[in-house]
């Protein structure tokens, strides 16, 4: 560990404080989450350090809590999208013929329907809560790892020391764990870095068309939408969400960027 | 015959099973939405007999089966029916939408997917060098902010402070192409930064994995430039990933810029949609439903397709 | 020196002189820029006028799955399209009177239950068509058909007969109405072609612009109707309606010069708007209100003592300085302000209570468990701020609020009218009884809050035949004191309606009843 690159030192940081903040936030939050302290849209000042929200709650208030319903549910949801993609999507590839054809085909039936548009219709329906939200958004974009994972499985599978694991008659499991997922890491770690930040935008994006998390409580792509009509008259409040929401991301893929770097040096590849 | 015509085929055959499929989940998935669609067009101070005679001239009371063929058959012939709520014909108006959204993701893609895989290859070549990592950051912020922050940041400087292109990307028939692309200027802007990170690092990530083989190994130590071995040995072998998440971000400019639609206030499918589910407008919701899951089938039918012809294992089985 | 400015200023009020070359020329003469402005404005504004050019309007709500059918119009982008095509008989102006339009004289029967409408002749419809008395009768038929899904069929169902003879349209009411002239002003009576049976959609009428584009929920483009019977309105060749329901990209598209004038700017942001260039922010009080609604009927809200506690749990002078910021005045849990004829300004003002508030709530015996309050941002500019101010509000007295927001899409079809507790707007009308009779009396389609109360409808019915102002204005004020006493409305605030307006927009008139000039901007300004 102790050749750890600078940008993943950075990425590792800043994922980690963004995290504490969440798990502590009623302890350091300044104020209470809906309580108004000021003016509207007051400059920052060493009483509200980022200045004061839409309605003149404390900025850095909602900015915490904010994170931590943000990096909650993006959490969970990815969690929830990859396990369950990834775990199909090998087992598609592995066992192929009707398992297969019936599972990309069913994902291709749910893909067909745009996911957005899927969450806007069913979300309508159903009570806007967080689980409901995490199972949705998980189960939506799960569809899209489970794609991946197959496309990648199925070239691995082709591949002779596949054919040699199946000839030494190992387990469809032990296929799956040992041979394929070690060898499908890179492209999967890319592509959960990317998910989660896409998480992190979709309960955003929900939060913006009014379907996402329910007020007084924020998610930080809700506390850009309540602020971003002052963007227009070069009022910053909205930037700031923006922001975190940004280098949370950053963060988290500069992390991810290492551990690709690291798997792939593990398979002996050179300059690693 | 052929292992990869038979392949293809097959493909093929499932697409056209797959929308058949597709109509069905429709057309099940609007019958269960909640509220009765006679009395979301009548109001709840509609009378009893009112909503029977409704409910009996929009044919609701055949059983489902019977719906179901009539709609479909009707859908085959090109006659989507009328909207519930102001009564337009279907086909018109949602046509106008679905050539509006065609366009500018049409415009983006141009832009965006020769761009992506460009980046990607140049980020494989200066590989940990200070390209790709100019590449890699910016690409990672431009995705890393929500898309409706960066439309409101470009309207703010480039519309309203600068005064360059029109916040207001509404096109319609009166303006020549040369118009309608200055009025779309802005928000294909925004979708490119926000399609094009997904496909770069994509690229770069699925090159790089190849780059692991042997066989680069042994290109490289044939003396190949190294841009030669990535574009004419690493590429090809990376194509399966790479068209994926092409076809996936395609897929995505057609059916999921609802927010892009809001800020630029553009007349395209997405909002179309959204306003008609709330309306529970069912035949439009239908309509949409089917040219959606239309677009995306073709579009991963493509891309199934052109990964069985790129995969040389696949193509030359032993 | 005068001399030559004064022809300067007629050039350039004629259309003749561009306004760069007014400045420079009135420069020459020795005339600052900033002098040379201001003359060239009141140049302009006193040359009267100017015909021609595009008028382009961005407006909230708007939809594609809007109709033309002035019977559906149920919010902004709609109501605007029908004062394009569109008129009524007669309609109720800036001030508060009322104008004859396709009415030329109005009279009654001294009991107030017949009423005569001698119809303008000469008038024709877009597609060639005479206008007629029938043509006016089919209109009220259409819309007071028992089984019209019309926004009038409230108003017009104490109507007994209706009749067409030559050149008038005579109606007689149930119960004598000493207004009803201002319900024949309703938007949503627009006179169509054999009252629009065959087409209620077509956008057919006798106004001054005739449809050109119909694309619902994106634009809407009118061309001048050559015909037009009244030549002091509609200067402009074509009216371009936008449909831009987010209002950031509104604001945008004002201050990129896109749009001409908008509706409902957020009060938040009107300061700011006023500051850039070219750009002037336009508002004016009036029957507007910004509610949340309880009905009446359903638990927890069937108990007056919890709805009492509500009402007192609300802080209004908070949210007229934090949501409104100033730009509307505090309500009075009535529909009812200042702006309206015999408003009993002797009604005491409620004020916020959280001892009275905690008292009633705990009277009411409510369990303590949340009260779902519905919102959305469409519901009215910072109606999700207002309900988390509320919420704040009622906290100190004890109540719990559990906010659940909801997507502005849909929003006005499905929990509006329908969920039994939730934000809302009324944009008022021009005289009491209308509003009362529009969402109060019993059998009123939009009665919101589901007040049922045989006596407030005895009482109102009476107040509509009385003819004796003192008399009238004392039953007004008993009506008041009943909605906001045993009422489901829960009313903090009037809203001014607040538009942005580009300076290029001359003739801007104040209009209370409406936003964008209650429809009528089109009509009434032109551009410079």
């Amino acid at each position: 560990m102790r050749n750890i690159p600078i940008s993943a030192l950075i990425g590792l940081v800043f994922t980690g404080v963004y995290f504490l903040m969440a798990i502590f936030a009623p302890l350091i939050a300044p104020y209470g989450l809906a309580e108004i302290v000021g003016d509207v849209w007051e400059p920052s000042s060493s009483v509200h350090l980022l200045g004061t929200d839409s309605i003149g709650r404390d900025l850095l208030t909602r900015m915490i809590y904010g994170g931590r319903t943000t990096i909650f549910i993006a959490t969970a949801a990815t969690m929830l999208s990859f396990t369950t993609g990834a775990v199909l999507g090998f087992l598609a590839a592995t066992v192929g013929g009707w398992v297969d054809q019936a599972l990309s085909r069913f994902v291709d039936l749910m893909m067909a329907i745009p996911s957005l548009i899927f969450a806007l219709v069913v979300l309508s329906v159903m009570p806007v809560t967080i689980p409901v939200l995490i199972l949705v958004m998980g189960l939506l974009d799960s569809t899209r790892v489970f794609r991946l994972a197959r496309a990648v499985a199925v070239d691995i599978t082709v591949m002779d020391y596949v054919e040699a694991a199946q000839l030494r008659g190992e387990g469809r499991i032990w296929i799956i764990f040992r041979e394929i997922l070690p060898n499908a890491l890179s492209p999967l770690v890319a592509e959960m870095g990317l998910r989660f930040i896409f998480m992190v935008l979709f309960v955003s994006t929900l939060s913006f068309l009014g379907l996402g998390v329910q007020p007084p409580a924020a998610d930080w792509g809700g506390i850009v939408k309540e602020n971003k009509d002052g963007i227009v008259y070069g009022i910053a409040a909205a930037l700031w969400p923006a922001f975190a929401i940004a280098t949370l991301a950053i963060s988290v893929n500069l992390v991810a960027d290492w551990v690709l770097n690291r798997t792939t040096s593990l398979k002996g590849g050179r300059g690693g | 015959m052929h292992p990869v015509l038979k392949l293809v085929s097959q493909r093929l055959a499932l697409g056209i099973l797959l929308l058949f499929s597709a109509s069905v989940l429709i057309f099940v998935g609007t019958q269960i939405l909640p509220g009765d669609v006679a009395q979301s067009i009548l109001g709840q101070s509609a009378t009893p007999e009112a909503l029977a005679n409704l409910r009996a001239e929009l044919g609701l009371n055949d059983p489902p089966m019977t719906r179901y063929f009539n709609w479909l058959y009707a859908a085959l012939h090109g006659d989507l029916g009328t909207a519930l709520t102001n009564g337009q014909d279907i086909a018109t108006s949602m046509g106008r939408r679905l050539g509006n959204t065609l366009f500018l993701a049409f415009w983006a893609a141009v832009i965006s997917v020769p761009l992506a895989i460009f980046l990607g290859l140049l980020a494989v070549r200066y590989r940990d060098r200070w390209p790709d990592k100019l590449i890699s950051g910016v690409t990672l912020a431009s995705i890393s902010i929500p898309e409706f922050l960066i439309g409101y940041l470009v309207v703010y400087f480039v519309a309203v402070k600068l005064g360059w292109f029109s916040s207001v990307a509404m096109i319609n028939d009166g303006m020549s192409l040369l118009e309608k692309l200055n009025a779309i200027a802005l928000p294909v802007f925004v979708l490119v930064l926000v399609v094009l990170a997904h496909m770069m690092r994509m690229t770069r990530a699925a090159i790089l994995n190849v780059m692991q083989s042997a066989y680069i190994e042994t290109a490289e130590l044939k003396g190949l430039s190294s841009f030669n071995v990535i574009f004419r040995h690493a590429f090809p072998n990376a194509i399966s990933p790479i068209v994926n998440v092409v076809m996936l971000n395609l897929a995505y400019l057609v059916v999921g810029v609802v927010v892009v639609e809001v800020v630029f206030v553009y007349p395209g499918m997405g909002q179309y949609l959204v306003d008609h589910v709330a309306k529970r407008d069912v035949p439009v919701v239908q309509a949409c439903g089917l040219v959606f899951a239309g677009v995306y089938i073709g579009l991963n039918m493509i891309a199934d397709i052109v990964s069985i012809l790129a995969n040389p294992r696949l193509r030359h089985p032993k | 020196m005068n001399d030559q400015i004064e022809f300067l200023k007629a050039r350039v009020g004629a259309g003749k002189m561009t306004r760069r070359e007014f400045v420079g020329r009135v420069g020459a003469l020795g005339v600052t820029a900033a002098a040379a402005n201001t003359m060239l404005a009141s140049a302009v504004q006193a040359a009267g006028p100017v015909k021609g050019g595009t008028l382009k309007i961005g407006s909230v709500g708007g939809e594609s799955t809007n109709s033309l059918d002035p019977a559906l119009a149920a919010s902004q982008v709609p109501f605007h399209n029908l004062y394009q095509f569109g008129e009524t008989l007669v309609n109720v102006e800036a001030d508060g009177s009322l104008q004859n339009r396709l009415a030329e004289v109005v009279e009654s029967t001294a009991d107030a239950k017949t009423w005569t409408f001698k119809i303008r002749s000469g008038v024709d419809f877009h597609n060639g068509k005479a206008l007629t008395a029938q043509d006016v009768l089919r209109t009220m038929e259409r819309h007071s058909n028992e089984e019209s899904k019309s926004g009038a069929l409230g108003i017009l169902r104490g109507i007994e007969s209706m009749k067409a003879e030559g050149d008038t349209f005579s109606l007689t009411l149930a119960t004598p109405n000493a207004d009803l002239p201002y319900l024949m002003a309703d938007y949503h009576l627009m006179i169509q072609p054999d009252g629009g049976f065959e087409n209620p959609a077509a956008g057919v009428g006798t106004g001054a612009y005739m449809l050109e584009v119909d694309e619902p929920g994106v634009r809407h483009l009118w061309k001048k109707n050559p015909n037009y019977w009244d030549s002091s309105l509609g200067h402009v060749d074509e009216v371009e309606i936008l449909a831009i329901n987010d209002s950031t990209a509104r604001m945008a598209a004002l201050q990129s010069g896109q749009v001409h004038v908008v509706n409902r700017v957020d009060p938040k942001v009107a300061g700011l708007l006023g500051r850039a260039p070219g750009i002037s922010v336009k508002n004016v009080g009036g029957p507007g209100h910004y509610v949340f609604i309880m009905h009446v009927d359903t638990a927890p809200f069937d108990n007056n003592d919890l709805r009492m506690a509500l009402k007192y749990a609300i802080n209004r002078q908070e949210m007229v300085d934090k949501i409104l910021r100033g730009y509307g005045s505090v309500g009075n849990d009535m529909p009812i302000n200042a702006s309206y004829p015999l408003f009993d300004e002797t009604i005491p003002q409620r004020e916020y209570d959280p001892e009275k508030a905690a008292a009633h709530y705990k009277a009411s015996g409510h369990d303590g468990s949340p009260i779902v309050l519905r919102v959305a941002d469409g519901a009215f500019p910072g109606a999700v701020d207002a309900a988390a101010l509320f919420q704040q509000s009622a906290k100190a007295a004890g109540i719990p609020l559990e906010i659940k927001r909801e997507p502005n899409d849909g929003y006005w079809s499905e929990v509006w009218n329908k969920q039994p507790f939730c934000a809302s707007y009324w944009g008022g009308r021009p005289v009491q009884d209308q509003m009362y009779s529009t969402a109060y009396l019993s059998t009123a389609d939009w009665n919101d809050t589901r007040f049922k109360n045989a006596d407030f409808d005895a009482k109102l019915l009476a107040a509509r035949a009385e003819l004796d102002t003192t008399k009238r204005k004392a039953m007004y004020s008993e009506l008041g004191m009943m909605v906001r006493d045993e009422g489901g409305l829960i009313c903090p605030m009037f809203n001014d309606y607040v538009d942005g307006v580009s300076d290029k927009v001359q003739g801007w008139i104040k209009d209370p009843t409406g936003d964008l000039m209650s429809g009528k901007v089109s009509q009434k300004v032109w551009l410079a």
